[in-house]
């Protein structure tokens, strides 16, 4: 639901599973930059929750304090109840964490890196070799499991990537935006994937700034913007602070960003941003308003065509922040 | 302790296969030492190479005393070779030919005249070709002479406090016991400073002490190179202590350094025919040379940003002191300042250490000094760069 500058609590609606992450009021600061204002949530076993920003939300200092490689200037994270620290060994086990960048040893094969992470975080030697081989065919490298990794493409290194969080079969499994700069065919078998260890009860917390990834994985979405979440629920809660609100794309040429100003001016209209190629906007019964909206955008600018689009996350970031995820 | 091990293992795995921490640690410095001691070297073995020639006419116990102890002992110590011919004659001519660097011709008589006061010549022939050998020839005689003159005055002393009137037989009696007794003034090896290597060691021992101290900044180096790569913030996150990190990327830092060094040392014996001295005393060395290396480059790893600088900055560090310290020049040929100066680097004292074992003569106990030196500039470096090594082994903050 819709939440109020960082006064974000946990006292949501809970799925009703046991909670395997519960975040509370967590902030941190870098100098005079505040990156992380009271970020709080929770996921439960089996739920995939999604924090959904642009770059430089806030999402990757959150989810570093949450794995304890950054301290916290406020707030504190559990982990099945037990509090989180950057030195609480026991707990970090529970842990699997995947990087946003590669974070593979170029000059080990893929079966070393599985085996180095997977005796760093104490896999039993017995179960060791069938854990890798299981994660290799999970992640489709099987086949090339005893070459050096530098040798990988890059949408092979993600998934080695990934596996390396997986190897240890964690309770909570954090990624970091683990689409960016992947292929379409290696992004699909990573959302697949993800699908698949939260249908086994894993809980995950997934950072994107890709709408699509966040509808079609998560369970529900926090939306975080300059450090805070603003707003958190299901997809369908989330679309309903739109109310009867469409999301309008216009393609136009000319003035755009005088078009994107004026028709802002208009009565319902809760947004209108200008992009590269036409507009974006937010209105209230667009079937009604569209005919004066488009009358003011041909005064400065050459309208070209009109799209409504049903309402969905973009949408509602576009009204929560006044500015677009790709932004 | 177990995440440091495994941490240890898969850097060395990875120098294994990185063949130039191999180059670096081992190869240069064996080639470079080979180089140069195939192009500057046995200029300690070709100074030495004189030959001297003794006539002995006389028999006599002073001429025993003189071709038995002072000629024998310096064959012995391997200054000059010695060889004794029948005829002045044939030293003479080989003297002339250049077969020898001088000749001592001992009178018949010798002796005996050496034991009643009376005027007798020690003659010294000298190639004129080699210097430093008809040097070293006209400084024995001349020495062997001053002290049988002066043992000559002690018993003319002698006689004159006890009253007495000067008896020929007395003196030649005193005269005799004299040139049997022990010589007053002992050849003895004497050190300013201390002992010095032979040219082949001195270039290997540089060469190893100069690389050692590359080889002792990978650990730091690699630290930073896993937080640049991203892999630190997955070590961070996995349940390991930061200190199992640092521990790992030590441990890893001091077996490449100690097994790098060993392996120099045992290959160079059978490859360059180097002499180490007690291996006791070298393991020693060893150890706390990779300790004081480990802890001056960590230091110097704390000042950079990335990888590529504390690499920049070690080079810089290692080759300064490397220069100072005596690595490519022995420092007994430095200027006063610059020998005092050596003493502040770590290199100037493994140096040192080495030399003093390199003889065959010291032990362990001699290179104490060197050791405690090195010990102690080692725990302060290291200990400065472990308090500053909170930001050296955390994630980059966005």
């Amino acid at each position: 639901m819709e939440r109020e500058g960082a006064t974000t609590t946990l006292d949501g609606d809970r799925t009703g599973g046991s909670v395997v992450l519960e975040c509370r009021a967590l902030s941190k600061s870098f100098g005079d930059r505040q990156a992380v204002r009271g970020v709080g949530f929770h996921i439960d076993q089996g739920e995939t929750y999604g924090l959904l920003g642009p770059n430089g939300a806030g999402k990757t200092t959150a989810i570093s304090m949450i794995c304890g490689l950054l301290s916290r200037d406020g707030g504190e994270v559990f982990i099945e109840g037990a509090r989180l620290d950057t030195k609480s060994k026991h707990t970090k086990a529970a842990i699997g964490y995947v990087p946003q960048e590669l974070a593979i040893y170029p000059d080990l094969s893929a079966r070393e890196n599985l085996r180095f992470f997977g005796k760093l975080y104490g896999v039993p030697a017995r179960e060791l070799g069938s854990r890798i081989d299981d994660v290799l065919a999970i992640t489709g490298l099987s086949d090339r499991a005893d070459e050096r990794t530098d040798g990988f493409s890059g949408g092979m290194k993600r998934r080695l990537n990934i596996g390396i969080g997986l190897l240890h079969r964690p309770r909570l499994l954090i990624l970091d935006e683990p689409t960016v700069g992947v292929d379409p065919q290696s992004r699909n078998a990573i959302l697949t994937n993800v699908e698949e260890l939260s249908g086994e009860g894993m809980a995950v917390l997934y950072t994107t700034h890709y709408m699509e990834e966040a509808e079609r994985l998560c369970d529900r979405v926090g939306i975080i913007d300059q450090g805070e979440i603003k707003a958190e629920g299901t997809r369908r809660e989330l679309v309903a602070i739109l109310g009867q609100r469409d999301r309008v794309s216009l393609q136009a040429t000319g003035d755009i960003k005088r078009a994107a100003q004026e028709i802002s001016h208009l009565p319902s209209v809760d947004s209108a941003t200008d992009r590269e190629g036409g507009l974006d906007l937010i209105v209230a019964e667009a079937s009604h308003q569209l005919p004066r909206i488009l009358q003011v955008a041909a005064s400065t600018a050459q309208v070209t065509g009109v799209e409504v689009i049903e309402p969905d996350l973009e949408a509602v970031f576009l009204k929560l922040t006044g500015k677009a995820l790709r932004d | 302790m177990r995440g440091a091990l495994l941490i240890a293992t898969k850097d060395l795995l990875g120098s294994l296969r990185d063949r130039s921490a191999i180059l670096s640690a081992v190869i240069a410095p064996l080639a470079l030492a080979f180089i140069l001691s195939a192009a500057l070297g046995n200029a300690d073995e070709g100074s030495l190479d004189i030959s001297f020639t003794v006539v002995d006419e006389d028999r006599g116990p002073v001429a025993e005393v003189f071709v038995g102890d002072v000629l024998g002992s310096l064959e012995r110590q391997d200054v000059v070779n010695i060889r004794e011919e029948s005829s002045a004659a044939s030293a003479r001519r080989m003297a002339r030919d250049g077969d020898i660097a001088a000749a001592f011709l001992i009178p018949s008589g010798f002796s005996d005249a050496v034991q009643s006061g009376d005027h007798v010549e020690l003659s010294v022939l000298t190639d004129p070709s080699s210097d430093i050998g008809a040097q070293i020839a006209t400084s024995i005689a001349n020495g062997y002479a001053t002290e049988l003159n002066a043992v000559r005055a002690s018993v003319g002393t002698a006689l004159a406090v006890k009253g007495a009137r000067p008896d020929p037989g007395a003196i030649r009696r005193l005269g005799r016991q004299a040139a049997r007794a022990e010589t007053p003034v002992a050849v003895a090896e004497a050190f300013v400073g201390s002992r010095e290597f032979d040219t082949k060691t001195f270039f290997v021992a540089g060469m190893a002490v100069f690389f050692l101290f590359f080889t002792a900044q990978l650990g730091a180096v690699s630290l930073l190179r896993e937080r640049r790569e991203g892999t630190l913030a997955r070590l961070l996150a996995a349940p390991l202590s930061r200190a199992s990190i640092l521990g790992g990327k030590a441990l890893y830092t001091f077996v490449l350094g100690v097994g790098s060094l060993t392996v120099l040392v045992v290959s160079s014996q059978f490859l360059l025919e180097a002499n180490w001295g007690d291996p006791i005393g070298v393991a020693a060395l060893i150890i706390a040379g990779v300790f004081a290396a480990m802890g001056l480059q960590s230091l110097v790893a704390t000042l950079a940003k990335n990888n590529e600088q504390a690499a920049g900055y070690g080079a810089v560090v290692g080759v300064t002191l490397g220069l100072l310290g005596g690595t490519f020049f022995p420092l007994s040929q430095a200027p006063g300042f610059i020998l005092r100066l050596s003493f502040l680097t770590p290199h100037a004292w493994l140096m040192r250490g080495f030399g003093e074992l390199s003889g065959g003569v010291a032990g362990v106990a001699d290179v104490v000094p060197s050791l405690l030196a090195l010990l102690a500039m080692g725990g302060v470096t290291g200990a400065i760069a472990l308090m500053r090594s909170k930001s050296l082994v955390a994630v980059v903050a966005r």
